[in-house]
């Protein structure tokens, strides 16, 4: 057992355990999809705004995105991360918004608008998660 | 008919605690202080009070506050929530609760140990699986663990769309460290700022540095709201409340607004500016000084376009030529600001807005008719518009 401190892991709730639980299995970003009138929703939500159904299934995204906005956090510094941290606001090609973390990436190379690809992220304690690079 | 809030209640007394790094007691204490000074500046006994208010994030409970004081009686109480976003809802509710009947005399407060208790931007975490939390967790996973980290990516985009700067964000921290050059009880009090080192403070979050991002702070502030009737009679120069609103938009987050399409404005200030004009009959050419909630310095320039001072993207132009300061267009946080004076989570910016209508500002401009005041920026918030009393 490594004694690393690693990243604050998101409680899981029913609303979304099932989001991680697909993105460990290696669904590189799943998507919430009303059951009723197939409206996407992220992050999830227990009833969907348009129709308001309750019942709901997922897709998994093309992992292809833009940049919308970003964010370099130096301070504090958290047990767990390495800093600095790029943080990515991407649009997803179907339409969603979503927050993750650019990597492969030089800070001066950041545009906003740039095109992205998702890959999956494994911790060195294995937790994974989605993370967005520049497509080459 | 209806009862609306305009010019229904007044703010007639203000306390406030020293405002410091360490208060060395606890918060119920800073909380009793704030609220017993607010009476006494009032000229009112303590059992005349007969409502009291505070936040959700408020460690003090009413009624500990009511017996450690000697209130009595308590005919409403109330919590609100949202951090900074609930500070113009406290005024609301005592507003509300004056216009009903509900309560005469009601109390509002905010006091804290921000930095030498639990300190903001330690990162939130817990152990009940609430909604909230659930919220929370799509950017603790990810190092988004501080406000100055999400309000980061809505001021990128904001410069991305309209070309704002770090030096314009810095021309703000500037004229409000100024400012508390006047205010002996503010943390800027003695520390005056330049471009030069401004630019050369670390960065928090991209693009925010160290003095775009608002003090943290211990210490109490409380406000006394009574009808307008009974403030005329009181020992202060009233505050008459000419309009007051909470607000909250579609697709609105706590500090996370991310997914609506355009994020380079803030919608939820747009509707408190609506409400908030409407009710008043007033407009921003009436407003003469604000208190703009200021936790970074990028909010100044949305809320400016938000409340219609300028038009979208413009804010960066407005605030040239010493605007922002006593003798230009609109003086903004003539006591420092959170940036400067201290971070009570909004509730000291109603004070300065208050002793700007009571002409006791300690930089007071000429001629102060109408002071408007907002709540937190990026989370549910609200609009206040101050008056002389006619």
């Amino acid at each position: 057992m490594s004694s690393k401190p690693s990243r604050i892991k998101p409680p899981l709730g029913p609303d979304n355990a099932w989001w991680w639980d697909q993105v460990s299995k290696g669904t590189v970003f799943p998507i919430q999809r009303c059951s009723g009138c197939g409206k996407l929703r992220h992050p999830p939500r227990p009833i969907c705004d348009a129709c308001r159904s309750m019942e709901w299934n997922w897709i998994a995204a093309s992992g292809r995105a833009t940049l919308h906005s970003y964010t370099v956090i130096h301070h504090p510094a958290f047990p767990g991360y390495e800093y600095p941290i790029l943080i990515a606001l991407v649009d997803l090609e179907e339409g969603e918004r979503a927050i993750s973390q650019l990597v492969d990436c030089d800070r001066d190379a950041v545009r906003i608008g740039m095109s992205l690809e998702a890959r999956i992220q494994t911790d060195a304690d294995g937790f994974k998660l989605p993370v967005f690079r520049p497509v080459a | 008919m209806p009862t609306t809030l305009q010019d229904e209640a007044a703010i007639v007394g203000i306390g406030q605690t020293k405002y410091s790094k360490s208060s060395g007691v606890s918060e119920l204490a800073l909380a009793c202080e704030a609220v017993s000074r607010a009476i006494d500046d009032a000229g009112l006994e303590p059992h005349e009070v007969d409502g009291l208010v505070t936040f959700t994030m408020d460690s003090s409970d009413e009624v500990e506050v009511a017996r450690a004081v000697g209130i009595g009686d308590l005919t409403m109480f109330a919590k609100i929530n949202y951090g900074g976003g609930a500070a113009v809802g406290l005024i609301h509710q005592a507003a509300m609760a004056i216009a009903t009947g509900a309560a005469r005399n009601v109390v509002v407060w905010r006091a804290m140990n921000g930095r030498s208790g639990q300190r903001m931007g330690q990162g939130v975490s817990g152990q009940i699986i609430s909604s909230d939390l659930i919220h929370w967790s799509w950017y603790m996973a990810y190092g988004m663990l501080t406000p100055a980290s999400w309000i980061a990516l809505t001021t990128q985009r904001y410069m991305h769309e309209y070309g704002a700067t770090c030096e314009h964000f810095g021309q703000i921290a500037i004229a409000q460290r100024r400012h508390a050059q006047q205010n002996p009880n503010a943390a800027g009090y003695g520390k005056p700022l330049s471009m030069d080192e401004y630019l050369a403070s670390r960065w928090v979050a991209e693009p925010l540095r160290l003095y775009d991002c608002c003090q943290e702070t211990d210490g109490g502030c409380a406000l006394l709201v009574t009808s307008a009737e009974r403030a005329r009679d009181l020992r202060q120069p009233p505050a008459l409340i000419r309009g007051v609103c909470q607000a909250s938009f579609e697709g609105q987050e706590q500090m996370t607004s991310f997914y609506r399409r355009d994020m380079a404005s803030l919608p939820e200030m747009e509707l408190a500016a609506d409400l908030v004009y409407r009710q008043s009959g007033l407009g921003p050419d009436d407003i003469d000084a604000a208190c703009l909630y200021d936790a970074f310095t990028p909010e100044i320039l949305m809320q400016l376009e938000a409340f219609g001072f300028c038009k979208q993207g413009e804010a960066k132009d407005f605030i040239q030529n010493g605007a922002l300061e006593v003798g230009g267009r609109l003086p903004n946080n003539t006591h420092g600001g959170l940036l400067s004076e201290a971070y009570i989570h909004g509730v000291n910016n109603i004070a300065e807005g208050v002793r700007l209508v009571r002409g006791s500002s300690c930089n007071q401009p000429e001629d102060v008719e109408h002071v408007l005041v907002s709540s937190g920026v990026g989370v549910p918030t609200g609009a206040l518009i101050l008056g002389k009393m006619p």
